[in-house]
């Protein structure tokens, strides 16, 4: 087991690795100037040469990477002469644009991504794991085919619609609630709550999808195995059936895929949080994506990959602790 | 090593090795009534799409021709009349703001959609058909480099690079061709992934040997003796790469990073109607019922058409 985890551990840095330097040589050796790109539009001669000049880009781009990498670990200074811009480790770039190091801009934002994400996840799971299951255990009946076309609706419907019917419906028909404006928690706990229900709701429809999907299949599967049909047999209650086998089979995939769907969720939350305007680090995204501010691009785009990869190798290992099944080969 | 693992998974596979057998497959999604919902739903939404310039001038309207004098100025530019100022001459009214003509936008905005979603999902299968057979077959050393390659494909997050992508593309190709051939860049990990795992399969079969034996070139080898038996999974993978297809242009579109104005398209309608929503619901109500329905379409045909394929799936991942 111990080899095991190494060799995962191991592969999965060497992944990241790639990835950053795909990222970086994506990004910094594209078409345009990357100068031009990370100073922004309307940048003049004089601060375009500086743009270039703190960002090292006469430099060779092995060497631009490497600084890269030395700035994720001990920090770098990005200096033209006199003028000097610190970013302190772990730095993902600075953003000339704002004049402020990206992960400080990330983590100005992460609370409102972080209040979306924990809110919605606390909705779908037990929406989504009772569905799934209900579906399952109601196989071949009404509720099963209703079950199946709800998730099916969660699947073909993108976040932004669903967004904006209850944008419609709850603040300007029925008007139970204000237009949303983000209210960080620690200002006032019930304000934040009621600012972010839509959102929350939004997103959770579109993950408890997903949730019902893997948890009915689990569930399935477990329910017609041979060891199921025995206690049965001998007797056992239903409510003792679903809770120790239906459920448990279920909960494997579910530990799994939901780690394997984190990009897909990213994506939900980046779209959810531009169509609420809430400031989070998915609304960055795309505000510098359509200002071009290529160091907050890079820099979230690296990040980004990272918490998949993070995901997946914990998905990995969870499954491996466990289904004893899985070969550690 | 790494995301292949995760084949342990359940359902991480997106269809069990069945082989395709054409006319039973028909037969069975015949038979199945949503799928042929939905086929006839995207049947109709093609030849909507191919029949714009038509159903427009039938219109009498253009999609990019402002009509200022339609517009409650007083209001802050929303259309006179109601229902969005829906007339004789302007059949789904006009566009807040502008005054555009939105029948001609939104059957215009199909042609985005659907040329977007077919577009990204053939050029995903030859890109990643192509990769996958030069893994599957190329050999230990072609194997070794090019799964490498596929998991790191896989390791993106699709989205958001292709949301990062189009911050840096050039800016003079035609948007809808960039928003396909990014969509590919970030999504061919999975149909390299299936055609590699489906050839290396394939590889120690009978009759591919006596291919070999009787001195068949290996191009021909991959051609006639493996990609048949690549059919049943990849038609499967299609049918659902494009309603996802489809919803990543509108979702790249809604952000401001897909389809730019003049050229419509529904993801940016629904982008302008947020700001609208309040005065003007049948602007959200439009663009949105039409893809919302062109979307459930796709993925009844794609649910259908993997039922038809393997009826033995229970309908899981």
């Amino acid at each position: 087991m111990i080899w095991y985890l190494l060799r995962r551990l191991a592969a999965a840095a060497v992944v990241l690795l790639a990835l950053s330097a795909i990222v970086y040589a994506l990004f910094y050796l594209s078409p345009g100037d990357p100068a031009v790109l990370a100073c922004g539009r309307g940048c003049d001669g004089e601060r375009l040469a500086l743009t270039r000049e703190k960002l090292g880009l006469d430099d060779p781009v092995h060497l631009q990477y490497w600084h890269f990498l030395e700035g994720l670990v001990a920090g770098r200074d990005y200096s033209a002469g006199p003028d000097v811009d610190h970013c302190a480790a772990p730095c993902l770039g600075y953003s000339f644009q704002t004049d402020q190091p990206v992960t400080t801009m990330l983590l100005d934002r992460l609370p409102v991504s972080a209040s979306l994400a924990a809110g919605a996840a606390a909705l779908a799971l037990p929406l989504g794991v009772s569905a799934g299951l209900l579906s399952a255990l109601r196989r071949g009946r009404l509720t099963e085919r209703v079950m199946t076309g709800v998730t099916l609706l969660g699947f073909a419907t993108p976040v932004f619609l669903i967004g904006l019917v209850l944008l419609m419906v709850f603040c300007a028909y029925l008007q139970w609630l204000p237009f949303p404006a983000y209210v960080p928690l620690t200002e006032s706990p019930a304000r934040w709550a009621q600012n972010l229900v839509l959102p929350w709701v939004a997103l959770a429809l579109i993950q408890a999808a997903v949730y019902a999907r893997i948890t009915r299949a689990g569930a399935l599967e477990t329910l017609v195995e041979d060891h199921v049909r025995t206690f049965r047999a001998y007797g056992l209650r239903e409510r003792q059936v679903i809770r120790r086998h239906a459920l448990r089979g279920a909960l494997i995939p579910l530990i799994t895929l939901t780690a394997l769907e984190v990009a897909q969720v990213m994506t939900a939350a980046v779209l959810t949080e531009t169509m609420f305007g809430l400031p989070g680090i998915g609304k960055l995204t795309v505000e510098s994506v359509n200002s071009v501010d290529l160091p907050v691009v890079v820099g979230v785009t690296v990040l980004a990959g990272t918490v998949v990869v993070v995901a997946n190798t914990v998905a990995d290992l969870l499954h491996a602790a466990a289904d004893p099944r899985v070969k550690l080969a | 090593m790494t995301l292949l693992d995760t084949e342990l998974a359940p359902g991480a596979e997106p269809a069990r090795k069945v082989p395709l057998r054409g006319r039973q497959t028909w037969r069975r999604l015949r038979a199945d009534r949503p799928a042929m919902a939905g086929l006839a739903i995207v049947a109709s939404m093609i030849v909507v799409a191919l029949a714009a310039p038509l159903l427009c001038a039938l219109e009498g309207q253009d999609p990019t021709t402002f009509h200022s004098g339609l517009l409650d100025s007083a209001r802050g530019g929303v259309p006179h009349g109601a229902f969005g100022g829906m007339s004789g001459d302007h059949w789904l009214g006009v566009e807040p703001g502008t005054g555009r003509d939105v029948f001609a936008r939104v059957v215009h905005g199909a042609r985005v959609s659907l040329a977007v979603a077919l577009g990204a999902t053939v050029l995903e299968l030859l890109v990643g058909i192509a990769i996958g057979l030069g893994a599957g077959l190329g050999g230990r050393r072609a194997d070794a480099v090019l799964s490498r390659l596929i998991e790191l494909s896989l390791a993106f997050p699709p989205f958001l690079l292709a949301l990062a992508l189009m911050a840096i593309v050039p800016q003079s190709v035609p948007r809808p061709l960039l928003l396909a051939c990014v969509l590919t860049a970030v999504n061919w990990g999975s149909v390299a992934r299936v055609t590699r795992n489906q050839a290396m399969a394939l590889r120690g079969r009978d009759h591919v040997a006596a291919a070999r034996l009787s001195g068949a070139r290996p191009a021909r080898i991959a051609v006639r003796e493996i990609l048949p038996g690549l059919a049943a999974p990849l038609l499967v993978l299609a049918a659902l790469k494009v309603p996802a297809n489809m919803i990543s242009e509108a979702g790249l579109s809604f952000l401001g990073a897909g389809v730019r104005p003049p050229t419509p398209s529904w993801g940016q309608m629904l982008s302008t109607a947020t700001t609208w929503f309040r005065t003007d619901p049948a602007y959200v109500i439009i663009p949105g019922a039409l893809l919302f329905t062109t979307l459930l379409a796709c993925t009844l045909l794609a649910d259908g058409v993997r039922r038809a394929v393997d009826p033995r799936w229970n309908g899981r991942s």
